[in-house]
């Protein structure tokens, strides 16, 4: 069995999975072959969805992914949950690797690592009953029965803020804001460790969106839980979780804790993104860093630092990253960032400043 | 194939002359808004026959555009902010829906009153609406030449050189790169923000007064609806065109907006310059909006949040539709009665009730007679 003593890991913040970590990813890679290589002849193309992306999730921490569409956040959650398997890396689950776990060590793991899904219309089946959603679970990984299942039911169901009596209607008879609580309920049934939250909030109603954050959060306080949230709205990270990475084709731009990375975001990637989030005031006048180009195919990304085609600053083509993976450099304690000579905000002049208003 | 290098840093100066000239002390933010109106509702109704009954959708709307403004309508799913903007443009599906009362008026005519043909020639000339999804927005089989072309052929009567120069303009008008190569793509060959740029092509084309805009970034990545929200002002500053943005999102308004209209329930519940939605609000509803939304700018403690769902729009209570989730205290009687949009203080309309705005005692005396109970 591997464990994390005796493998070592090199572009890895925390470079061994801390003690603290519930989950521990390690170089994890996710390539799709898109072309070439016909026969073992040939170029073969991949499509580089997730490349060398290590990061911890803590106990009874949440932790951030954010980045744009195509960085490769929502496969990174993926892989973690096993919906896909990954072309390279570890993920550890305890200090454990998973990939060799035993058959009973992965169905452990499995019923740890539960899922929250965006879309609270298309994720719940609308044939079934709350009482058969929520159930479910339990009927397939435990032993209990129909009575005990029922009364667990119906505590997870007030638990999530629902009506026990509900258990007995379908998933159209919800608002949206209900129905993502029935999701999180269904998440919680097996009693996980780790709940991966894929854009909880984002397709609810506006006042509906604290309700959910804040059951979220009780949650987490209440049973220990750590998250893994993959988000694209800063505020909402900013919000929810302790530590995070920025994500941008594929690869961790920057990662650490939540108000290192707000208070002092070091990669130009990073200030560009915090710099368009939207202000919460109409007198917060923010200068947007507007990067030159458009987000690059992950198919056949550069074989160097994926960000250098992005970069305002001049980049030299002989350079080692221009044509090699740059490794996240440890800038401030945990604080880690890809440092080249064409990715720091502080050489370009592009620091955002996040400060309020005067108003209120 | 040309990247877009339209949204590169040396745009820096442009914008931050821009953000300079947008703070000033009248009350309406925008640069570009003057006080002449170009578009006015009055009183808009429109309702939907379903079988659950008669859902009032837009429940007596009025407000106004000037020339050059940006109004911002907030709302949630069903709130009926949509709808309005649909109403506006008379394409709300009839039947289930239908425009009962109200007036729209435009360039001097009320649009509610022109015929189908009339109204045609109005669609995309004097007033365009920008949707939420530019995929469904464009026809996949037609060209972008073609599309943008299609507007300008009915609005201006163009034909051969002089309609080809016109859509390149268009197209250089919202900044796509090398419009006249770009013409000749077809959708699927243009990314997410240079699609949503097309659709924002075909609704200036034909220099309108209004251009509606229902969510155009809910699909847009944040760099890339940065940039299209630039292009927008910028748009604004150069053409005048009054702007209605439709969103839930109170960030979209802290950034566009020169006036708020926040609407609950198909009703109007307060009306103001953005500035004061954000730092005097009085509707309960308004507050509990703007203060349920987590901050970028700083760590927020936990989050206020409003109890209680959307309502069902069938099934609305009588009086203040707000009152089911007011915390304020107040009898049931109190919230029985329809409450009245009121100017309390210069340019600040609020739904007056005592269910939903504290300080109500402050303005009671602006209370109309109970004369229809």
């Amino acid at each position: 069995m591997t464990t994390a003593e005796n493998v070592t890991i090199p572009s890895a913040p925390g470079v061994n999975p801390s003690a603290d970590a519930i989950i521990s990813i390690r170089n994890l890679r996710k390539w799709y072959q898109v072309g070439g290589g016909f026969m073992g002849f040939g170029q073969k193309i991949f499509l580089k969805a997730v490349d060398d992306v290590s990061f911890d999730i803590e106990r009874n921490k949440t932790f951030g992914l954010v980045g744009e569409s195509g960085c490769g956040k929502t496969t990174t959650l993926k892989l973690l949950l096993g919906l896909e398997k990954p072309t390279g890396g570890e993920i550890y689950y305890e200090g454990e690797d998973v990939s060799t776990m035993t058959k009973a060590g992965k169905t452990e793991f499995r019923r740890s690592v539960q899922a929250v899904f965006q879309d609270p219309w298309s994720s719940l089946n609308p044939r079934m009953r709350v009482r058969s959603i929520v159930g479910e679970p339990l009927e397939i990984a435990t032993k209990m029965t129909k009575g005990q299942i029922s009364t667990r039911v119906g505590d997870l169901l007030s638990e999530t803020g629902l009506n026990p009596y509900q258990a007995n209607l379908y998933p159209h008879e919800f608002s949206g804001g209900q129905r993502q609580r029935i999701g999180i309920a269904r998440a919680l049934a097996l009693n996980p460790k780790v709940i991966a939250l894929d854009e909880p909030v984002s397709a609810l109603d506006v006042s509906i969106r604290a309700q959910i954050m804040n059951l979220l959060v009780d949650l987490q306080e209440e049973h220990g839980l750590a998250y893994l949230l993959v988000a694209h709205n800063l505020a909402t990270v900013r919000y929810m979780c302790h530590d995070m990475a920025v994500m941008y084709l594929g690869v961790v731009q920057e990662s650490g804790e939540t108000e290192a990375i707000f208070n002092n975001p070091m990669h130009i990637y990073t200030n560009a993104l915090v710099s368009a989030a939207l202000p919460s005031h109409p007198d917060i006048q923010r200068e947007e860093f507007l990067l030159p180009g458009e987000v690059v195919s992950p198919i056949d990304p550069p074989p160097g630092d994926v960000f250098m085609t992005r970069t305002p600053l001049e980049v030299d083509p002989n350079h080692r990253w221009a044509n090699e993976r740059p490794p996240l450099v440890e800038k401030e304690p945990g604080h880690w960032v890809v440092e080249t000579p064409w990715s720091m905000a502080s050489d370009a002049g592009l620091k955002v400043e996040l400060t309020g208003h005067a108003g209120v | 194939m040309a990247e877009s290098t339209d949204a590169t840093v040396d745009e820096k100066d442009e914008i931050s002359s821009e953000s300079s000239v947008s703070v000033d002390t009248d009350g309406f933010g925008g640069s570009a808004a003057s006080e002449e109106i170009v578009l006015d509702v009055i009183d808009l109704q429109t309702h939907f026959t379903t079988r659950w009954g008669t859902v009032k959708a837009v429940d007596g709307v009025t407000y106004h555009v000037k020339r050059g403004e940006t109004l911002g309508i907030v709302g949630e799913s069903g709130s009926g902010k949509s709808v309005t903007a649909l109403s506006l443009m008379r394409l709300v599906p009839t039947p289930p829906g239908k425009i009962v009362a109200g007036e729209v008026i435009l360039g001097g005519r009320n649009l509610l009153e022109l015929s189908e043909g009339q109204m045609t020639s109005v669609r995309g000339g004097e007033i365009s609406i920008i949707l939420q999804d530019p995929m469904q927005a464009l026809n996949p089989v037609f060209d972008i030449a073609n599309q943008v072309g299609e507007a300008i052929k009915i609005h201006q009567k163009l034909k051969g050189n002089a309609l080809w120069e016109k859509i390149v303009d268009s197209l250089r008008k919202v900044r796509i790169p090398a419009p006249e190569s770009r013409a000749k793509d077809y959708p699927h060959q243009l990314s997410g923000g240079m699609r949503q740029r097309v659709v924002g092509a075909i609704g200036i084309s034909s220099a309108p007064a209004v251009i509606i805009a229902d969510e155009p970034t809910t699909s847009l990545d944040v760099t890339i609806q940065a940039a299209y929200l630039r292009l927008l002002r910028q748009i604004q500053q150069e053409e005048g065109v009054g702007i209605i943005f439709i969103t839930h999102d109170f960030g979209i308004v802290a950034k566009m907006c020169d006036r708020v209209a926040v609407m609950y329930a198909g009703r109007i519940v307060e009306v103001a310059d953005v500035r004061t939605i954000f730092n005097e609000p009085l509707h309960e509803y308004t507050k509990a909006l703007i203060s349920s939304v987590p901050k970028l700018e700083e760590k927020t403690g936990r989050l206020p949040q409003i109890e209680g769902q959307p309502p069902l729009l069938y099934n609305l209570p009588p009086g203040d539709a707000f009152a089911p989730r007011s915390t304020l205290d107040f009898t049931p009687e109190e919230a029985e009665r329809r409450p009245p949009l009121i100017e309390v203080e210069d340019r600040h309309w609020v739904q007056l009730s005592k269910s939903s705005v504290a300080e109500y005692d402050k303005y009671a005396h602006l209370m109309p007679a109970e004369d229809n109970k």
